[in-house]
């Protein structure tokens, strides 16, 4: 189960969700294996950084048009927004620190 | 003394065979596990042909069993990204990306392969919008949509058929005029109507990359050197593995491919060192292989483990020590 403090977005508020601050969002998807080994790596990340940066998923089966907008073809994929513009993104499976890192990074400038 | 009796780097069906052997073997061996942790069997479906199954097993489902039966006797799992392994001296020192360290008097090596990408520059950059090396993560986008799958071998056809569910049409692109892929997936991939192929041909460029998504492939004919481009939405990739083993270049003999030398079983040049699965394996590369020889490198350890006079009783072994 994904923890409490991952969000969810969906085709309908992912633009008034995006919009401000330091935003990554997990695109993913139930028969996805390595969207599977991501997962509690995305759930710590949104712990470690509770209160700092949202920390949200996005289902691509219930959610093909926000995928569609940002030419997401593969998951998992992780954009990050700031100040809803899209930022970085990130394609398959890293490490927690490497995405730490690339959210401070946000944070700070 | 060293941290550990004896550590395995990989968690596909090669080092968790490993695990469950050296655990029953009461050897209290750590398993580390990398990003790709499950190995190859993660990113496919149905498995046919892990005895045992009649019916098949998902491979996921299949890792979980076998992580959880490795468990089940003892063998710890940790995550964790090696990033330097000394086998110079000895004890073996594994040193990790956040900074610490452990030492094991053995180690197995179980790090597997991953996939090849085409290296033409375009390929990686349009990675996740609309280049693929994972059919069962990504084929679900191209729903209606043209495809290619570049490669002739059994995964190619497998991809390739597979990606029908969603494709419009899935054009295989392949060096040669004749498939390598097994007589069964020949078949399967010729007698289906969605897939076609063009051969003796290979992909120069995965166009757009100023539009940063998949528009169209250049296929360039081997024989007359014709370019033409073909427009489609998504390429595949499924030209084979390159063995994970830039960890061990320096330490470990590697052949000219970069797969880990073994002789008389699992052993490497290295006494102590021992490789099991697809890191020393471009032949067979089957799931039962990987099990196989993954037990065969436990019982290895095992024997190496008797030879030495100062090796851990079981119950020292330190259970978490990064």
């Amino acid at each position: 189960m994904a923890s409490e403090k991952v969000k969810t977005f969906t085709d309908n508020n992912f633009d008034d969700e995006t919009s401000k601050g330091v935003v990554l969002v997990d695109f993913w998807a139930e028969w996805c294996g390595p969207c599977r080994r991501l997962a509690p790596t995305v759930d710590a990340l949104a712990s470690e950084f509770d209160g700092r940066a949202t920390v949200a998923k996005l289902n691509v089966d219930e959610n093909p048009n926000v995928p569609g907008r940002f030419a997401v073809r593969g998951i998992p994929t992780l954009l990050l927004f700031k100040e809803g513009q899209l930022a970085e993104t990130i394609v398959g499976l890293r490490a927690k620190e490497d995405i730490a890192q690339m959210i401070e990074r946000h944070l700070g400038a | 003394m060293a941290d550990r009796n004896v550590i395995i780097i990989g968690s596909g069906p090669a080092g968790l065979t490993a695990a469950l052997y050296t655990a029953r073997a009461n050897l209290k061996p750590l398993l580390v596990e990398g990003l790709e942790a499950g190995g190859q069997l993660m990113l496919t479906t149905m498995v046919d042909n892990w005895p045992g199954f009649r019916d098949g097993i998902l491979g996921p489902d299949l890792m979980t069993e076998m992580r959880a039966q490795a468990e089940r006797f003892g063998a710890e799992v940790m995550q964790g990204d090696v990033t330097r392994v000394d086998l110079q001296s000895r004890p073996f020192t594994l040193s990790f990306a956040n900074g610490k360290s452990v030492t094991t008097e053995s180690l197995i090596i179980a790090t597997g392969a991953s996939a090849r990408w085409l290296e033409i520059g375009s390929d990686r950059k349009l990675s996740g919008h609309g280049v693929s090396t994972c059919a069962t993560c990504d084929g679900y986008f191209f729903r209606g949509r043209p495809i290619a799958v570049v490669g002739g071998g059994d995964s190619a056809m497998e991809e390739a058929i597979y990606l029908t569910r969603f494709a419009s049409k899935v054009t295989v692109v392949h060096r040669r005029d004749t498939l390598r892929a097994s007589k069964i997936m020949q078949d399967k991939a010729f007698a289906n109507p969605k897939i076609e192929f063009i051969w003796d041909s290979e992909v120069s460029d995965v166009l757009d990359g100023g539009k940063g998504e998949v528009t169209g492939v250049v296929v360039r004919n081997l024989k007359t050197l014709h370019e033409t481009t073909v427009p489609l939405d998504g390429v595949f990739i499924a030209i084979g593995h390159t063995p994970n083993t830039s960890l061990f270049v320096g330490q470990v003999n590697l052949d000219e491919n970069g797969y880990i030398r073994t002789h008389a079983g699992s052993k490497t040049n290295i006494a102590g060192v021992f490789a099991a699965g697809d890191v020393q394996d471009h032949i067979y590369r089957q799931a039962i292989t990987a099990a196989g020889s993954g037990c065969m490198a436990a019982i290895d350890a095992e024997r190496y483990l008797e030879g030495l006079s100062h090796h851990l009783p079981p119950e020292a072994a330190l259970q978490t020590t990064t």
